[in-house]
């Protein structure tokens, strides 16, 4: 019998005390909202409380709040996913920012070497502090947002759940679709040490949320 | 005023520990249970809860504990013993053990709803958190982990203790960790079991009390043999004997 | 700490020589342990860390009792289907591009990996923490074939770097504090790779500053990653990491092969399930609301990521627990590591002590079913317990610990009551003492005559074997000239 059989039959010998009929109802109520008084405060909270810096603006603010956010940390090159908004894309580059596209793919050395990534996000989570990436043409694949050391994310006020359940039920889609999840929740970090938390660890060591309203 | 326990019968679960080795506490239990007006019993035919056996790996060792339980209590309505643990036992151990012996299972489920530790008979049966005791000395309390996870005692012991009079209950650091008796534990495991009980001496001594109360001798056994080894001042106690004590409030 | 010699004829750091099964029995393992001063104070304080956060984030949901019974029903209903998932999850990882292997037990899982690494030509390849290959052993039997497997979990780093073993589920380097973690690196990173800064302090930040700098090297350059997994989505196929530092993400999205061994109890039914174990497992594990980074993949995505995907499906003892309709229940367990960070025993003597990569209450419970109870170790398992029940209190998935390891020291006392011992002999006079009154009177009586003897004394302080083994560390009381049933006997109040 080759392996896969065996386990198989070894599972269904193990088994042999099911029976048939009822079956294992679970008494759980999926996809529920968390009741919270304000979800965006809420968020912002959160994702502050895992050290990454949240920017809250108006829609039309979009573009400028990434010029300075930029130029506040330091950012002269960054990655930016071929679906992410023209009118964005425009005004970092009118501030001498240089954008680099991922078309040729972009090798993992080029990619270190990069100051850092533009991407939209999927779904947050406000009660995790999360954002989810469905890396889609907004976003790009997944190495993007992960080798350059800074990643600044740009999340729509109606892209913000109260909690899990409710972004699972939204990802549904993107699963079906065959895409990859990155969830993102603060900065990379480690607690190996004593426990200790200590951020920055191999993904990118710097996380700003601009939170477009 | 009618006394509480006016017109109950107790038949009294001693439990092998106490028997044997603190018949004081056995008496303290049956001092406080008298004195609240019940008339108590203590049926011959008793050994012990089993769990020594069952908690080894000797169910057939463990079976024949709940036999000599069940033939020893089944005509009293209230079971009462000193130990949360051996009450424990009692109700999550004897229906499992007697399973396949479906008469005995029969007699095991209710004598199982009629058992009580000391303290929840107290409260929950007598309505009594004021049994009229004195003990004025500081004490803190350890309440151990079958009275807190198994028999699930709650704050009984403490409102008990609350209402002596002249004692001076002080919180214990780490409570909720257990003092490493564990039953054999504390000798297939020797080392380590030792290494718990003296951390929790060590949260004992340091909370200054005069006395360590609980609801069970075999971990005050534990945690007093290293106290004592440590030439440490703090006495064990268990609660039964401060309930049943009237020493005079100076 | 010792320096250990590079070993010329390998290529990733030497582990402690011998093995987990050869271990003597855990009362052995754990007096060694005890011994050792610094572990403990490293182990007392990691452990007091986690406890209060997980405390603290467990508070923060309301509906923290329903989430635990809501996760006990889907693992419980996953088991009692297994076979009915396992094809579903099968099925759905081929469509998706995926090729599924099956391994009856850790030799097989291992020929499969290695024989997956070699045909893509790799001689190195980076691992994302895993506790299964961790089970078969897989670095050792990737050195053996001259592959080089480099463990990227900052924790995992120091025990591989330290020539050392893991002590805990989540955190394998627990036993160690930073001025250790700091000796290790400056003297072992350099052997394998980027070395250490030459002024590197014990600063936790900048020990995890020099693991970023020593593993980026690896990561922009490996072909091949293993990983374990978190969860495995029958209805869809898809693969859940769950994770803190960004090396999971490096290792499950740089390469261009990517292999992951998963345990077949790892499957839940459907996607949705996943609001119920991500809020569960988090908070439970490293007491944070959500952990940095979950990566979820289903097979392969063009353009993104690895387009070489293979998962191994391994037993390894898993059907052997699954048939113990009391033992079973094991296999909820979506290790957290809440139990051992609890555990009393766990605490004082860490993960070394148990001869299991599983240490701790699910350690006692799930390692004698997945190996069975022939060695010394895993015979005396189950009694490394207090029985206390405070892992029942924190368990995500509502393992009744207590009730197993009762069950598994069942199974331990009827191999041994055949055979000659202390223990079989004094629980056969025991069941005949205990089983009547009258029996008991006797060997009260037996208690009477030391008490008279021994009574002035009021404590026994050194007892001859066996009872040195209670005043080994304590006093015990001498017994009383009389016990309670013969005062009731001759008083009858």
């Amino acid at each position: 019998m080759n392996a896969r059989d065996e386990i198989l039959a070894r599972v269904r010998a193990g088994l042999a005390d099911r029976g048939t009929g009822a079956g294992h109802p679970v008494d759980w109520v999926y996809g529920r909202a968390t009741p919270l008084p304000d979800v965006l405060g809420r968020f912002v909270e959160r994702c502050e409380d895992y050290q990454a810096r949240v920017i809250r603006v108006a829609a039309p603010d979009v573009g400028p709040t990434l010029v300075r956010v930029l130029r506040e940390s330091g950012i002269t090159s960054a990655v930016w996913p071929a679906g992410l908004d023209a009118g964005w894309r425009a005004a970092v580059l009118a501030a001498g920012v240089t954008v680099i596209a991922d078309d040729p793919p972009l090798t993992r050395r080029q990619l270190d070497e990069t100051g850092g990534v533009v991407t939209a996000a999927r779904v947050a989570v406000a009660e995790t502090g999360t954002i989810v990436l469905d890396h889609a043409a907004d976003q790009g694949r997944r190495a993007l947002s992960l080798v350059p050391d800074f990643h600044l994310a740009i999340v729509r006020g109606d892209q913000v759940v109260s909690d899990v359940p409710e972004a699972v039920a939204v990802l549904r889609a993107s699963i079906d679709a065959g895409r990859p999840l990155t969830w993102i929740s603060g900065g990379s970090a480690t607690s190996d040490i004593e426990l200790e938390r200590v951020e920055g660890v191999h993904g990118p060591r710097t996380l700003v949320i601009v939170l477009a309203e | 005023m009618e006394q509480p326990g006016h017109g109950l019968t107790v038949g009294l679960f001693a439990t092998c520990v106490n028997d044997i080795m603190f018949p004081g506490t056995v008496r303290a239990t049956m001092g406080v249970l008298t004195r609240l007006g019940c008339r108590v019993e203590f049926p011959d035919e008793q050994t012990c809860c089993g769990q020594m056996f069952t908690n080894t790996g000797y169910f057939s060792a463990g079976l024949a504990t709940v036999r000599a339980f069940v033939q020893a209590f089944a005509k009293y309505d209230y079971v009462v013993a000193p130990s949360a643990s051996c009450i424990g036992s009692v109700r999550h151990q004897h229906e499992m053990l007697s399973q396949n012996k479906p008469a005995l299972a029969r007699q095991v489920k209710t004598l199982v709803a009629r058992s009580y530790d000391l303290c929840e008979f107290l409260v929950d049966v007598l309505g009594v958190t004021d049994v009229g005791a004195s003990f004025p000395h500081t004490v803190t309390y350890h309440l151990t982990c079958h009275a807190r996870r198994v028999a699930c005692v709650g704050d009984r012991p403490r409102r008990l203790l609350e209402a002596v009079r002249g004692l001076t209950l002080v919180d214990l650091p780490e409570a909720e960790t257990c003092c490493g008796f564990g039953g054999t534990f504390s000798v297939k495991n020797s080392a380590v079991s030792v290494a718990l009980a003296t951390d929790k001496a060590r949260n004992i001594v340091a909370t200054g009390a005069e006395f360590v109360v609980a609801g069970d001798n075999a971990c005050l056994m534990n945690v007093g043999g290293v106290l004592r080894r440590e030439g440490a001042a703090v006495k064990p106690i268990h609660l039964a004997h401060i309930l049943n004590s009237e020493e005079a409030v100076r | 700490m010792s320096v250990i010699a590079p070993d010329e004829t390998r290529r990733t750091p030497a582990p402690p020589p011998g093995t987990f099964l050869g271990m003597p029995a855990f009362p052995v393992n754990a007096e060694q342990q005890l011994a050792n001063a610094q572990l403990r104070a490293n182990l007392a304080r990691a452990t007091a860390t986690i406890r209060a956060k997980r405390a603290l984030r467990v508070a923060e949901v309301p509906q923290w009792e329903d989430l635990r019974a809501a996760a006990a029903a889907i693992k419980d209903r996953v088991l009692a289907n297994l076979d009915t998932y396992l094809l579903q999850a099968e099925a759905n990882l081929t469509k998706a591009g995926a090729t599924v292997h099956w391994a009856r037990d850790g030799d097989e899982a291992n020929r499969i990996v290695t024989e997956l690494v070699r045909a893509t030509g790799a001689t190195d390849v980076v691992k994302v923490k895993s506790m299964v290959t961790q089970e078969t052993d897989l670095n050792e039997a990737l050195e053996r074939a001259g592959i080089a497997a480099w463990e990227t979990d900052l924790a995992e780093l120091i025990v591989q770097l330290g020539h050392d073993r893991p002590s805990h589920v989540l955190v394998p380097a627990i036993h160690r504090n930073r001025r250790e973690i700091r000796e290790i690196f400056l003297a072992e990173m350099g052997r394998y790779g980027t070395p250490a800064p030459p002024g590197l302090s014990d600063d936790p930040a900048e020990l995890a500053g020099a693991a970023r700098a020593h593993l980026r090297e690896k990561f922009l350059v490996a072909d091949v990653a293993i990983s374990g997994g978190n969860f495995i989505v029958a209805d869809t196929g898809t693969l859940v990491v769950v994770e803190s530092e960004g090396n999971g993400r490096m290792c499950l999205t740089l390469p261009d092969t990517l292999i992951s061994v998963v345990g077949i109890e790892k499957l839940v039914p459907t996607f949705e399930d996943l609001e119920v174990f991500l809020r569960l497992l988090p908070r439970s594990s490293t007491g944070e609301r959500m952990n940095p980074y979950t990566s979820m993949w289903t097979g392969v995505t063009a353009g993104d990521g690895p387009q070489n995907v293979h998962v191994v499906l391994v037993d390894n003892g898993r059907t052997r627990a699954l048939a113990d309709p009391v033992g079973r229940e094991a296999l909820r367990c979506i290790r957290c590591s809440a139990c051992m960070n609890i555990c009393p025993v766990y605490r004082e003597v860490g993960g070394h002590a148990y001869g299991s990569v599983y240490p701790g209450p699910i350690g006692i419970v799930l390692t004698p079913q997945l190996r069975g109870l022939d060695s010394a170790i895993d015979r005396s398992l189950p009694f490394a317990s207090t029985l206390c029940g405070a892992c029942v209190e924190v368990c995500p998935v509502g393992i009744d610990f207590p009730k197993l390891i009762v069950h598994l020291r069942r199974l331990v006392a009827d191999r041994e009551r055949t055979e000659p011992g202390l223990e079989p002999a004094v629980m056969a006079v025991g069941e005949w003492a205990f089983g009547q009154g009258k029996h008991l009177s006797l060997v009260e009586r037996v208690a009477e005559i030391a008490g008279r003897v021994f009574g002035p004394w009021r404590f026994f302080r050194k007892l001859p074997w066996p009872g040195s083994l209670w005043t080994s560390g304590r006093d015990l009381p001498v017994p009383p000239r009389e016990s309670f049933r013969h005062w009731w006997k001759r008083v009858k109040p």
